[in-house]
């Protein structure tokens, strides 16, 4: 572990590459900005119209009056379609080199040498890199960009695109089905199990920009998959907006895990809405770790419709100076036997704010169903903040429910115990928050726990005196 | 002689309350010495205050060890210069193995790489002679040990790391008579002539299978009285009774 984190180059997610693009829209929100994207990108007129439609919903909501302050991000100063100066590719050998090296450096085309069955690579609007393992293609498997799945299988987009999240759900989700750029759209066919992961990475380079990647997977009946996101950007002093869309379809008896690692850069709004629809005997398993961005909202959440449906969530959120992280989980129990659990984490320093939200909802035919949860906070310190607000609506008796939450300060006792034995006060701290996360950091692909591991030090150091 | 551990006029505050009020001790190489005396006397305090523990502040009066003042070094410098401490309450840490804890400290407190097969090997061995059971090395630090193999942990990370000065702080407390063979077993087997051991305890029955060079009794921030192993025998006859009356 020592000599990892030693090797550590910490500066390979703040490398800024020169705003190169090939078209970067004007700044701001309006019916022409919205019109211009959609014939950047060749729609077809059903989601030009789902577009137009999404921007009047957009300005009739409001911002939400609870959660992080968002009166920093001005959508004035946001040019919401940047395309890069590649098209898409199947080889990386054909992305542009000042691309392909900044994801060489996050370790993408290696990892999709050794672990992963197909990979997709989104940098700013576009998705510059997608493949996948041949074998996946003939058993049925589709993994490719969202644009080519709106041309290529438009019947199966218009029945599920923003129908898991419908358009009006929250003022960002109007936003995003407006602008909407770039993603990952998967179908794993009936029975068809994938026993490696599948991996989409997004990245965003521009300045003042946003990036609203839809990410649209269905998993068929009796099939599984594994998939990984991820994402980061460089830091910039002027705010970013991340506003992805997520949804899922899990059918029945199929199971889906969805593994992200989020990281983007201190000057990040992250606004992201993720959701997914389960059937009977189904399931879907999510793992997030949540550490970078200036504010995050974020609460993934999980319609357990069929009978025997389960869910389980693991998520670790790391907020430091200047970051405040608004996650959580939302579950809704709507059939009989489900079941749903929870193992949430956050860990706080340096004046950052962790906030642990989430809803869980059991409505009245979702008889015998159980429900267990579990949040815990540790600070670093006495000036950083840790809440947890659970809301839970609960509209039958013939339920198993529990909520334990813990809030703590890390222990100056256990410090004083590790540093008797030779280990300086930032080591035995870091040893005490890696012995805290690793619950969760052990759910993580390898690579991203090696990461996470690396990223508690990066955070904690400097962080004495 | 050579001198290991020279305190001198140490006055000690918790929380604002004087708890050490000039305490004397010295300690040389091949000792054994026993400290003993009534709760709340300073006992612990005393082993924590030599490793620098936060929680306590020195007003007055010095800590040497091997001629150098250790008065301001964070506990991990001292753990590097070869003092070790047992802890009463050893606290729980999850996320690390206990093997690979070892592994760390023994690689901080030397500052050298662990060979790690040989190293296993010895830690191995020193578990079989503790009588402890080998599946706790897999398990993270003390989460979930009892408190006796809590103790003896103790004992073995004492015989890893061997120390120049070990501290023992009510190692032997809320052990039943097995395990109390076993950590003074430990302890003779960490002893050279080269180290010293100071022990802090309620307890005479740890000190019945060692060699003990001095006692001390501590009562209220200092030591009132220095004696040889005699003076365990008497005060397990008559208690503190005696020194309590002369202290006021």
């Amino acid at each position: 572990m020592r000599t990892k984190v030693e090797d550590i180059n910490r500066n390979i997610y703040d490398i800024k590459n020169k705003d190169n693009y090939e078209f970067k829209i004007k700044k701001g929100l309006s019916k022409e900005i919205v019109e211009e994207i959609s014939k950047q990108k060749n729609d077809p007129d059903w989601m030009r119209e789902i577009r137009l439609k999404a921007l009047e919903t957009y300005e009739k909501l409001d911002l939400p009056t609870w959660g992080p302050d968002l009166s920093e991000l001005k959508m004035d100063n946001i040019a919401t379609y940047v395309k890069p100066k590649s098209d898409l590719n199947s080889s990386w050998d054909d992305v542009p080199e000042d691309i392909k090296n900044t994801f060489d450096k996050l370790g993408i085309p290696e990892a999709e040498k050794k672990s992963l069955a197909g990979v997709g690579a989104q940098y700013d609007s576009e998705v510059v890199y997608h493949s996948i393992k041949e074998d996946l293609l003939k058993k049925g498997v589709i993994y490719t960009d969202m644009e080519t799945a709106v041309k290529q299988y438009p019947e199966i987009v218009k029945e599920h695109f923003m129908k898991c999240v419908p358009i009006n759900d929250h003022k960002f989700v109007a936003l995003h089905a407006a602008v909407w750029s770039g993603g990952s759209f998967v179908y794993v066919p009936k029975g068809v199990k994938l026993d490696i992961p599948l991996q989409s990475y997004f990245r965003l380079n521009s300045p003042e920009s946003g990036q609203f990647e839809h990410t649209l997977i269905i998993v068929d009946e009796g099939a599984s998959l594994h998939f990984i996101e991820g994402c980061s950007a460089p830091k910039y002093n002027k705010v970013n907006l991340h506003a992805g869309c997520v949804e899922l379809y899990v059918k029945d008896g199929a199971y889906l895990r969805y593994s992200t690692i989020e990281n983007w850069s201190k000057n990040m709004m992250n606004l992201n809405t993720k959701k997914a629809i389960v059937g009977k005997n189904a399931q879907i398993d999510w793992v997030t770790g949540s550490f970078g961005s200036r504010v995050s909202m974020l609460y993934p959440m999980s319609i357990l419709n069929g009978e025997n449906a389960k869910t389980e969530y693991t998520g670790i959120t790391f907020a430091g100076k200047g970051q405040n992280l608004d996650t959580g989980f939302k579950v809704i129990h709507n059939a009989k036997n489900t079941s749903s659990l929870v193992n949430s984490k956050s860990i706080s320093k340096g004046g950052g704010s962790c906030t642990y939200r989430a809803l869980v909802r059991v409505s009245e035919n979702a008889k015998n169903s159980k429900c267990s949860v579990s949040c815990e906070s540790l600070m670093l310190d006495d000036i950083s903040r840790s809440d947890t607000i659970p809301v839970n609506d609960i509209r039958t008796d013939e339920v198993t429910f529990s909520h334990e939450a813990k809030i703590g300060k890390i222990s100056d006792k256990e410090i004083f115990y590790l540093m008797s034995r030779g280990l300086s006060e930032e080591d035995a701290k870091a040893m005490i928050v890696r012995g805290f996360a690793y619950p969760i950091s052990k759910e993580l692909p390898v690579e991203y726990a090696v990461e996470m591991n690396n990223l508690i030090n990066l955070e904690l150091e400097g962080s004495i005196g | 002689m050579d001198k290991l551990l020279e305190i001198k006029d140490l006055h000690v505050n918790a929380d604002e309350k004087e708890i050490l009020k000039g305490l004397n001790l010295t300690i040389n190489k091949g000792e054994t010495h026993v400290i003993m005396g009534p709760n709340g006397a300073g006992k612990s305090t005393l082993a924590n205050v030599i490793l620098n523990n936060p929680e306590y502040t020195k007003t007055r009066g010095t800590i040497e060890f091997e001629g150098k003042n250790i008065n301001s070094l964070s506990a991990d410098k001292i753990a590097k210069k070869g003092i070790f401490m047992s802890f009463q309450s050893p606290e729980e840490i999850p996320g690390i193995s206990t093997m690979n804890f070892l592994k760390v400290a023994k690689n901080k407190v030397t500052g050298k790489p662990v060979k790690i097969f040989e190293f296993k090997k010895e830690v191995e061995e020193y578990m079989e002679e503790l009588n402890m059971n080998p599946k706790l090395i897999n398990r993270n630090l003390n989460v979930g040990f009892s408190g006796g193999e809590k103790k003896k942990n103790e004992i073995l990370q004492m015989l890893v790391l061997n120390p120049k000065l070990a501290i023992l702080d009510e190692t032997d407390s809320g052990l039943d008579v097995d395990a109390v063979r076993t950590v003074s077993k430990g302890i003779k087997m960490y002893k050279s002539k080269e180290n010293a051991v100071l022990i802090i305890t309620h307890n005479m029955k740890i000190l019945s299978e060692l060699k003990v060079d001095y006692v001390h009794v501590l009562i209220n921030g200092k030591i009132v009285t220095t004696g040889t192993d005699k003076l365990v025998k008497e005060i397990e006859k008559d208690g503190f009774a005696k020194y309590k009356k002369a202290e006021i």
